[in-house]
């Protein structure tokens, strides 16, 4: 690991772990869930350069489904995120296998239609009891013996999936793996000339992005004992790219600057309403228009090092 | 009394032409970014917003000068036009050397942006607009009452999807703009300017969701909300009909518009998936669209 | 390392936005959540501080010695959004008592969370009747209406006036689902007929395909089981198609007064609905009516608002008798003493936190009987208190 992201991942690990001291922690659960989405977000447009306009069925089908699993099956904390996690990652088989052999626009626009349908489905069916949402979700005892209603836990918890979750992404990115993926982003038909079964490395790579995407999803659930339909609606997907965009595409530590920003935003603008989407609409202009990098990305393009 | 599957034959007549209603509704919105996507490779995301500025321009040329729906219809899609030649010169014609997706992400924001704005401004609760009282009223079919707005609405339509068609695949101005886009640096070198005349090709696509809002103004509650989740459905028409194609937008759009109308018969609570469905197969075995090239 | 920079200083950004000053209990801490930008904002939104300001001011606070503060904040109709308000609100910025919450989603979210903390809460906005029943709550009350006082008003109240055979227009969630259930439970016993039902999706633009089934189905009401910006596009379509020329009634299970406005009465003439407040009321309602308009910028207040107002005064008056601010406690004390204040008159609240007060039934009149802006309605019938609302023990609740 290159130095400048020794000492980010350094700095990171102990944000998190002070922070909560000062910080409302149930804020910054919120903001490690969100930024582990952004990285799986990332995974697949950052490195595989496919664009998912519909990356919250994966938040939404594991929320829900490790909400489920909780509340009405009883399952312990560890194995309803494990369910919720899994459902995702089926889904993402499912939909990839569908989506893969498209790129570009045609690849946004089908995830698009996907989630929508998924969306709907959610709406109406009858164990998400629909705007309701499945409410009043128990944390649990983890491992059977961590109580997770104890906040401490719940945070150290989320915190430990977050890191193992980023650490995992960013062995991926820089194995032979993650090279191949970004040759295939570079140049997809001097790949093929080489001999790479492309389709097999994007559905892998579009697969590992959708479990991540649900570890996120499950997680999140947990913290705020609520799986509701906003984390299958299509501005869900809107938001993530918007993280990770923000934050910096391609980037390592991007999405999760990103994501933390984005979160920061919203909770100081709550009391103005309407004028959160207007910040990320100009947010979004702004970044497409003259700061294409990044936040994460002008940083490390200022301090010529890798971030 | 005949039954289909259960329902009379005059309640499925009744209910094919308010497809076919609906259809053109969607013909027309889809022709704008037909033309946006199929010209310029942009992905008008604002297109929604686009339309409801049309119908909230249509609401203040009422209540604050006075000019009815008629003058509406010529003056609206000029003036909102005009605010998407803004647009293009001042932020899309940055991003024409990018991946075509930062078009997307851009006029997603503005998308955003806009709608935002409108709803501080104006709230949720939606605006008046008058119908015409030229088109008030409507006439019994027999099989069923038909407003004569909705009549007007089906025949307006057809004229403007029809006519710009025309324009575009048959004169030689559309001929100048398809090749612009094949072939920008040649075309230019012919001496036509090529910048210009994709400006106001946005322009175009631009007034003609416009056009549309004005004509939705007087039936469907004037609100910042009407084009947000309209957007997403008529993406749909464009990405089945195939994206650039402009003949495909329309026969797609008022196919949808009867399929959809069937759905709501037999099984309404899938009138708003069915499309999605449509797109997702369709997608999957011709991604270009039923009536497109790949590009 | 600007990087750890920008984050400590985003953290600090984060830290003032959420954490405002740690105020001793020496102050009564009032939230109002609702939703402030979208759907509902006109029918609570700012107005409804404003009706809390009011309240307080009206009370008195100051004079007696009492600090009382207000915060406000959009939970934009989504429950996830409500719930990390409410515990942040709680937990951090030691608030009270929450006020208002329409939503049903989200004010049954926050009831839980209320519960856990024995704080208090006191529902103006939303509708669901699950808050005096299966979801009942030491810590809260239910304020101005419900869907049970919704359906039997208006329901009831209609099938004996000879509206007896009624077509559902459904919206397809869970909310339009429990509308459609209770006015149908209602129509029913009133020995009326159900001929027929459709689910159309939220938000759905277009009402042309629902409103051709309902004149085909030749009932003598149609029903319109959904709420705001699908209301008021089925009620413009259905004038646009002529079903009430055509011999139908539009009854609306949750129209407010704001929908009415945005309309214009001659699409909205004729159709009848329940209320349980309405500005032009008496003389009372009347000049608060005008105090209200003028703080809220000539807009009137919806029952909503009103209710908010209702609901801090009461909230005022026993945190004063029970000397605490303790939130199991004060709502005990609101159920002990019978309430009394210039919009709803007289009232009581029972044990399950349901509060009692007359319900109207109303008609939207026609433009040529509309004297001024917001002189809209014609009271059809009055429904007095321990009749509009669900008889206690039908309710489920085991409080």
């Amino acid at each position: 690991m290159p130095r400048s992201q020794k000492i980010a991942l350094g700095v990171m690990a102990a944000f998190f772990v002070l922070a909560p001291l000062a910080v409302y922690p149930v804020f910054l659960m919120k903001a490690m869930c969100f930024a582990l989405f952004a990285c799986a977000f990332n995974l697949l447009i950052g490195f595989g350069g496919l664009l998912s306009f519909g990356h919250a069925m994966f938040l939404g089908t594991a929320s829900y489904g490790a909400a489920h699993a909780a509340k009405v099956w009883g399952f312990p904390p560890e194995f309803a995120i494990l369910f919720g996690t899994a459902a995702a990652a089926l889904l993402g088989l499912a939909t990839g296998l569908l989506a893969i052999r498209r790129q570009g626009i045609y690849f946004a626009m089908i995830t698009l239609a996907l989630a929508q349908m998924i969306y709907f489905f959610y709406l109406q069916a009858a164990f998400t009891h629909g705007e309701d949402g499945i409410q009043a979700v128990p944390r649990g005892v983890l491992f059977g013996f961590i109580d997770l209603a104890n906040v401490w836990a719940m945070y150290f918890t989320v915190f430990a999936i977050f890191m193992a979750g980023f650490l995992l992404i960013y062995r991926v990115i820089h194995s032979p793996f993650g090279q191949v993926l970004k040759a295939i982003r570079e140049n997809e038909q001097r790949a093929i000339s080489l001999g790479y079964d492309i389709n097999r490395y994007k559905l892998l790579a579009y697969l590992l992005s959708a479990t991540l995407a649900g570890l996120a999803g499950a997680t999140k659930a947990l913290v705020f004992q609520l799986a509701s339909l906003t984390d299958a609606h299509w501005s869900m997907s809107g938001e993530v790219v918007l993280m990770t965009l923000l934050g910096g595409l391609g980037t390592v530590f991007g999405p999760v600057a990103g994501a933390f920003i984005i979160i920061s935003l919203e909770n100081y603008l709550a009391q103005l309403g309407a004028w959160v989407t207007i910040v990320q609409g100009v947010i979004f202009v702004i970044c497409v228009l003259t700061f294409r990098r990044g936040v994460v990305g002008e940083i490390g393009n200022w301090l010529k090092k890798p971030l | 009394m005949t039954e289909i599957f259960g329902v009379p034959t005059q309640a499925l007549f009744g209910q094919l032409l308010i497809g076919l209603i609906n259809g053109s509704f969607y013909a027309l919105l889809s022709l704008g970014l037909a033309v946006i996507f199929g010209l310029l490779n942009i992905i008008n995301f604002t297109h929604g917003a686009q339309y409801m500025m049309g119908a909230f321009v249509a609401y203040l040329l009422a209540s604050k000068a006075g000019l009815g729906y008629w003058w509406s219809l010529a003056v609206v899609p000029i003036v909102v036009g005009f605010t998407g030649v803004v647009i293009e010169r001042l932020m899309l014609s940055k991003l024409y050397k990018l991946d075509h997706l930062y078009g997307l992400l851009l006029t997603f924001g503005l998308a955003l942006i806009i709608q935002g704005l409108f709803r501080n401004e104006y709230g949720t609760s939606g605006l008046p607009y008058s119908m015409p009282a030229e088109l008030a009223g409507g006439r019994n079919l027999g099989f069923m009452f038909l407003p004569n707005y909705r009549a007007w609405v089906i025949v307006a339509s057809l004229v403007v999807c029809i006519a710009t068609w025309f324009i575009i695949e048959r004169t030689k101005l559309g001929s100048y703009l398809r090749a612009a886009t094949e072939n920008p640096a040649m075309v230019q070198a012919f001496g036509i300017n090529v910048p210009r005349m994709i400006t106001l090709t946005y322009g175009f696509g631009v007034a003609l969701a416009a056009f549309a809002g004005v004509m939705a103004a007087p039936i469907y509650q004037v609100s910042p909300q009407m084009g947000a989740d309209l957007i997403i459905v008529v993406f749909a028409v464009v990405v089945i009909g195939g994206m650039g194609s402009i003949l495909g937008s329309i026969l797609t759009g008022f196919g949808l518009g009867v399929i959809e109308g069937l759905t709501k018969v037999f099984y309404p609570e899938a009138s708003n998936t069915v499309i999605f469905v449509i797109m997702a197969i369709v997608l999957m075995f011709k991604p270009a669209g039923l009536f497109g090239t790949q590009k | 390392m600007k990087l750890k920079q920008t984050l400590i200083a985003a953290a600090i950004a984060a830290m003032a936005g959420t954490a405002n000053a740690q105020v001793s209990d020496g102050v009564i801490k009032i939230g109002v959540m609702n939703d402030m930008s979208s759907l509902y904002s006109d029918i609570a939104g700012p107005g409804s501080v404003v009706a809390a300001r009011m309240a307080i001011e009206d009370f008195g606070a100051a004079k007696k010695g009492m600090k009382v503060e207000i915060l406000s904040a959009d939970h934009q109709n989504k429950p996830d959004v409500g719930s990390q308000i409410a515990n942040q609100w709680y937990d951090v910025d030691k608030v009270d008592a929450i006020f208002d919450v329409p939503t049903s989603s989200v004010a049954l979210a926050i009831n839980e969370i209320t519960k856990k903390k024995g704080k208090a809460f006191l529902v103006s906005g939303a509708a669901t009747s699950d808050l005096t029943g299966k979801a009942c709550s030491p810590n809260t009350i239910h304020w101005t209406y419900d869907t049970w006082m919704l359906a039997n008003g208006t329901g009831s109240a209609i099938v004996k006036t000879g509206g007896d055979s009624w077509f559902f227009l459904t919206a397809d969630y869970a909310f339009g689902h429990a509308l459609e259930r209770d006015t149908e439970a209602v129509v029913l016993k009133g020995g009326g007929k159900v001929l027929g039902k459709v689910r159309h999706p939220l938000n759905a633009q277009d009402f042309s395909s629902f409103l051709l089934q309902a004149q085909a189905s030749k009932a003598k009401i149609v029903g319109l089981a959904n709420a705001g910006g699908d209301t008021t596009n089925a009620i413009k379509q259905a004038a646009e198609f002529g079903i009430v020329k055509g011999g139908q009634s539009l009854a609306g299970m949750l129209v407010f007064i704001t929908d009415i406005h945005g309309l214009g009465l001659d699409k909205a003439q004729g159709l009848i609905f329940t209320e349980t407040f309405y500005w032009d009321l008496n003389a009372q309602t009347r000049a608060w009516t005008k105090r209200f308009a003028a703080a809220n910028g000539g807009k009137y207040p919806s029952m909503v608002q009103a209710g908010v107002y209702s609901a801090v005064t009461h909230y005022l008056k026993a945190v004063e008798a029970a000397k605490t601010d303790d939130g199991t406690k004060v709502i005990a004390q609101m159920k002990a003493m019978p309430t009394d204040d210039p919009l709803f008159g007289k009232g009581s609240i029972r044990k399950d936190g349901r509060k009692l007060h007359p319900a109207y039934l109303v008609e939207v009149k026609k433009p040529s009987e509309s004297k001024g802006p917001y002189d809209y309605y014609k009271i059809r019938a009055t429904i007095p208190a321990d009749q509009a609302f669900r008889p206690e023990k039908d309710g489920g609740c085991n409080l």
